[in-house]
């Protein structure tokens, strides 16, 4: 079993008004010196684990870069677990 | 003139553009179901507003890959028109079709209501009834039109007229307060370098009629409409198809 | 059978009284099994089966002559709207589901009121809403709970109606501190559908396949019915888990797979929307509905999640779901249209002969009951009802503001987030899909809308609209006087009242007092209706609306749908045109009591309601019927809360520019009375100097009292009264006016 996740953020030249948003309230628990904060989404994908390693690694950066994440605003890593 | 508005599951603004073509202006139009792998004959495909597969993942980003969109693709790159209206817009910038992004809007709410625009570039077929620098009135409905380029983009699109529309104030003055959703550049509209694809946040089609408030929209529509074409509906498309 | 002790504890765990437990057993002859007891704790309770209310709303006027689907037949109202089309329509309340989580449960409110109108047939059209929420000035941690509730409340009513495309046009928000942590959110929606097209929600046809459509069954909402029925206490956050999840595209994919598949005659032979209880109550009414059984198979309902028990899977309220009863042999055409878009569809069971609701689950049978029982049969109860009337003292102020120093309260009124403009909220409502948007939010007193139908064009006007203020000083008037602004605010807007629907929200019912409110709304209501001929086609309750600081106000509230002939009948709320005559209609009124100025400016919250004195009503709307008909009256508007003073505000500042006006007042009675005073019954209208006369002359046939009080013109509003004068810029009050709400709301955002 393959478990693939990708974590996708806003890049940091664009503004993110939900991480803005977080960053002013932290203020509020005491936390007021707070830089940034950018508030993105992690995405988890499940599957057998059959076939080639390389393969599904490479198609699994393609869909990560090309659907699930925008590269004209986001950023994306991705992490497999469990390739043979 | 034939119209192709297409249908993508959660598209919410399809019926009220075929209404707008087919009663308002009078033309023939289609719809065409998203999981079509071609365009039947058509002069311009309509991309509606709406919120095609519930915006999720991002505005616009799986309708990108529907089996529909490979087919505008092709023909767009043959010089069929293509109109994309608010989710419309999203989904041309999200198939690569227009360049730049839209992102949430920089206060996080959604907004409806009519906006001023200044109409930037009126050499471009889709606003060639406007006067350059004229200021129009469309209504807007979203909460992702944050327009979005790099530096360099931007450039790009400054340099080569593609910027159609920008959000103004009444007197035409692009300030921060005309700005609804925090677009770079108070952009609101936008074409390719070619000018036959375009993308707006704002509704063309819920301006159509005096009974609401503007008829800033049909001067868009009409814009395309006396485009000089082969006199066979479909043309353009046999055309492209061909080339 | 059960022993009484048995009886007792079983109450207990279920919200059942012990002698409804005996009922149960009497009526199956045995004791009913867990699976059985878990449905009946949710069908019998008010939330499902109106077992404390039923018995006075069959108070209310049913009958018409453009009634086609009467109150209680369906999941909603229907009524003839001409050439073959009816108008759809009900009001739903998701008040406790808001309190707990805010978002999710305004928004699945929203998909829910949506189901029930498309269940009909009918294509939505749009949405109104009635909101209420506590005290939100402040930094008190009760007022950012608050803000965040309406934050959250509106935000959800968005991201459901704004997806789904189906406008959202209108409705009131206002503001009390007895909705403290009990917000009230009423969700309206109307449709439209031919007549021979209005689907039944009945089963019918032994051996038609039953289906559920849409979302997987999980967890959602377990028990949310019987939650909706319970008092809010401290601990309502712990009952998270209870509030569902909703998904608008799957609502939107299902909405259209729906009446995609309705257009196809005789496919569909019943169809009824999961809404509380689920599979189990969609079930036994399309079942009992029917006068025939059905037989479930619950190992065929698609899941979420593995592990739930037979009592979860019907009682789930996971929504976007759908149960429909096909023609036996023409599943393959439901199939082809569900698959064209993507919406889940699969078979549970079949219609069966003997009246009995069976479900199976793992091949043992865990449910056989007679599936009225369940529903028509359950019980109906004559609760204990109180009458508390305020004292009937009017107000008496020591020492009245002359007409100049009124401007400081006139400011002050102007900014309450109760009168302030509500654009914060609407902006964030997408009010014009679908192209229909005529008069949208803050255009007219009501909205209106264009209606295209195959060739046809309707013009339809929508309203909703109460008054809690009056319904705690006196519950009879309030109820009067829900229906009689409602049908003031269409009459100004042009339109002929065809119907109405309702919302009470009150209190404990095994309160007398609260009680003794829900009947005095009613029985207001109903005489309103009587007196305008006006049929009730159905509504919702909200009982137990209390939190620990007490219960709410009571709140009747009333959604009025209205017709209007021609385009050019329609009337703004906005001065049109500079150098127009002013006139009210209905007097210049007396008294404070019961008004917004008398609770919040002066602080008494007592005296009597506002008298509604319904022939003067019906006198009122004939003679603007007969003037807009004539396309006299540029700009019309009802003077409700705040009274003259906020009326001619929101005149100035939503017409055409910004238009004021100069008005000269009477000497008696005080400053403060005319321009804050609420005597109901009154309007004021702007008509061109040449057709002042016409107006009075239809004026004095319908013995309505007419003043011409001033015109139309500046920037400003200027007025007399005597020596006295007061002359305040349109500027200024606008910028309090709209600006309040928005202050409140934007200045911290998503912090509270």
């Amino acid at each position: 079993m393959i478990r693939a996740r990708v974590l996708i953020l806003p890049k940091r030249t664009v503004f993110d008004p939900q991480g803005e948003a977080v960053r002013h309230a932290l203020g509020h628990f005491g936390l007021a010196a707070v830089d940034r904060v950018r508030v993105g989404k992690e995405i988890e994908i499940e599957m057998p684990g059959e076939g080639d390693p390389t393969e599904i690694r490479s198609r699994l950066e393609t869909i990560a870069r090309d659907f699930l994440s925008n590269p004209v605003v986001e950023e994306f890593e991705l992490h497999i677990e469990g390739v043979p | 003139m034939r119209w192709g508005v297409v249908v993508f599951p959660g598209s919410n603004c399809d019926r009220d553009c075929l209404f707008v073509m087919q009663k308002v202006l009078g033309q023939e139009a289609i719809a065409i179901w998203h999981e079509e792998q071609d365009l039947p004959p058509v002069d311009a495909v309509v991309l509606p507003g709406g919120f095609s597969y519930g915006d999720y993942l991002r505005s616009g980003a799986i309708a990108a890959f529907s089996p529909i969109m490979g087919a505008v693709g092709r023909a767009a790159r043959s010089g069929l028109l293509v109109l994309g209206i608010c989710n419309g817009f999203q989904i041309l910038c999200e198939a690569g079709l227009l360049p730049g992004a839209l992102l949430t809007n920089a206060d996080g709410l959604f907004h409806c209501h009519p906006a001023h625009l200044r109409v930037e570039n009126n050499c471009c077929l889709f606003t060639r009834s406007f006067a350059s620098g004229e200021v129009v009135q469309m209504p807007i409905a979203h909460g992702q039109g944050r327009y979005y380029a790099d530096a360099s983009t931007l450039d790009r699109l400054e340099r080569s007229g593609s910027i159609l529309f920008r959000y103004c104030d009444v007197h035409g003055e692009r300030t921060r307060e005309a700005n609804p959703n925090g677009s770079v550049a108070n952009i609101a509209g936008i074409c390719n370098e070619e000018g036959n694809v375009a993308g707006l946040m704002p509704h063309p089609e819920r301006a159509c009629e005096p009974l609401l408030a503007s008829t800033d929209g049909l001067r868009l529509f009409r814009s395309l409409a006396s485009t000089p074409l082969e006199a066979e509906p479909g043309a353009t498309y046999a055309r492209s198809a061909a080339g | 059978m059960t022993s009484q002790a048995e009886r007792q504890s079983l109450a207990e765990k279920t919200g059942l009284l012990p002698e409804e437990i005996l009922r149960i057993e009497e009526a199956l002859g045995r004791p009913p099994n867990e699976t059985e007891l878990a449905l009946f704790s949710v069908l019998w309770s008010e939330h499902c089966c109106y077992k404390n209310s039923k018995r006075e709303l069959r108070k209310f006027p049913t009958q018409g002559p453009g009634v086609l689907v009467q109150a209680g037949e369906e999941n909603a109202g229907a009524l003839d709207i001409g050439d073959g089309w009816a108008v759809v329509f009900k009001i739903e309340s998701h008040n406790h589901p808001s309190a707990v989580e805010p978002f999710q449960g305004a928004a699945t409110g929203v998909g829910g009121i949506l189901r029930d109108i498309y269940t009909m047939g009918a294509r939505p059209l749009c949405f109104l809403d009635s909101l209420r929420l506590g005290e939100i000035r402040g930094e008190d941690p009760g007022v950012r709970n608050n803000r965040r509730l309406l934050r959250g409340i509106v935000g959800g009513i968005a991201h459901y109606g704004n997806c789904v495309g189906i406008p959202t046009v209108g409705g009131e928000l206002t503001f009390d501190p007895s909705y403290d942590g009990n917000p009230l959110v009423n969700v309206f929606c109307a449709g439209v559908v031919r007549h021979d097209r209005i689907q039944k929600g009945a089963a019918a046809g032994v051996g038609n396949p039953v289906f559920v459509a849409g979302s997987r069954t999980g967890r959602d909402g377990l028990k949310g019915a019987a939650f909706a029925s319970r008092l809010l206490g401290s601990d309502s956050r712990e009952d998270r888990p209870a509030v569902q999840v909703g998904d608008p595209f799957m609502g939107k994919i299902l909405m259209e797979a729906c009446l995609e598949l309705f257009e196809r005659k005789g496919v569909v032979v019943g169809v009824q929307d999961m809404g509380a209880a689920g599979i189990g109550c969609s079930t036994s009414e399309t079942a009992a509905r029917g006068n025939v059984g059905m037989e479930i198979d619950l190992d065929r309902v698609a899941l979420r999640e593995p592990g739930l028990h037979a009592a979860d899977i019907l009682l789930s309220e996971s929504q976007e779901r759908m149960l429909l009863i096909l023609q036996q042999g023409r599943e393959r055409e439901a199939e082809e249209v569900f698959a064209k878009w993507g919406v889940p569809l699969q078979q549970i069971g079949k219609v069966s002969s003997d009246g009995l609701l069976r479900c199976r689950i793992g091949g043992k049978a865990v449910v056989e009951l007679p599936a009225r029982l369940l529903t028509e049969d359950a019980p109906v109860y004559e609760r204990e009802a109180k009458t508390s009337l305020s004292s009937s003292e009017a107000i008496l102020v020591e020492r009245p503001l002359g007409l100049t120093e009124c401007r400081s309260s006139w400011m002050a009124i102007a900014g309450l987030p109760s009168l302030a403009s509500k654009e914060w909220v609407w902006q964030q409502y997408d009010w014009m899909v679908g192209i229909g948007t005529t008069m949208g939010p803050e255009r007219a007193d009501a909205a209106v809308l264009r209606v295209r139908l195959e060739g046809k064009t309707k013009y339809l006007a929508f309203t909703v609209d109460g008054n809690s203020r009056y319904a705690a000083l006196d519950p009879y008037r309030g109820g009067e006087a829900a229906v009689a602004e409602a049908v003031r605010n269409l009459a100004v807007s042009g339109a002929r009242p065809l119907g109405v629907t309702d919302n009470l929200n009150f209190g404990d019912p095994y309160r007398p007092e609260a009680f003794g409110q829900l009947r005095g709304a009613v029985e207001g209501i109903a005489e309103a209706c009587r007196a305008f001929g006006l049929p009730v086609t159905g509504g919702n309750v909200s009982l137990y609306n209390e939190s620990p600081i007490g219960a709410i106000l009571p709140s009747p509230v009333v959604a009025a749908v209205g017709q209007i002939e021609r385009k050019e009948e329609i009337i703004p709320m906005g001065f049109q045109r500079e150098g127009d005559r002013l006139l009210l209609l209905g007097g210049w009124g007396k008294g404070l009591s019961g008004s917004i100025y008398a609770w919040e400016v002066l602080g008494r919250r007592q005296g009597p309601a506002p008298m509604v004195d319904l022939p003067q009503e019906q006198g009122l709307c004939s003679v603007l019927r007969a003037l807009a008909a004539r396309g006299v009256v540029h700009s019309a508007h009802d003077l409700s809360d705040g009274g003259l003073a906020i009326a001619l505000l929101e005149s100035s500042l939503t017409g055409t520019g910004c238009l004021g006006a100069e008005v000269s007042l009477p000497a008696s009675p005080t400053a403060e009375e005319l321009l804050f005073g609420e005597s109901q019954g009154r309007l004021l209208i702007t008509v061109a100097e040449e057709e002042k006369k016409a107006v009075e002359e239809e004026c004095a046939r319908r013995e309505i009292e007419v003043q011409s009080i001033g015109w139309v013109t500046g920037s400003w509003l200027r007025l007399e009264q005597g020596q006295d004068r007061l002359e305040i810029e349109l500027a200024e009050l606008g910028r309090i006016w709209k600006g309040a709400l928005t202050e409140l709301m934007a200045a911290t955002p998503k912090l509270d």
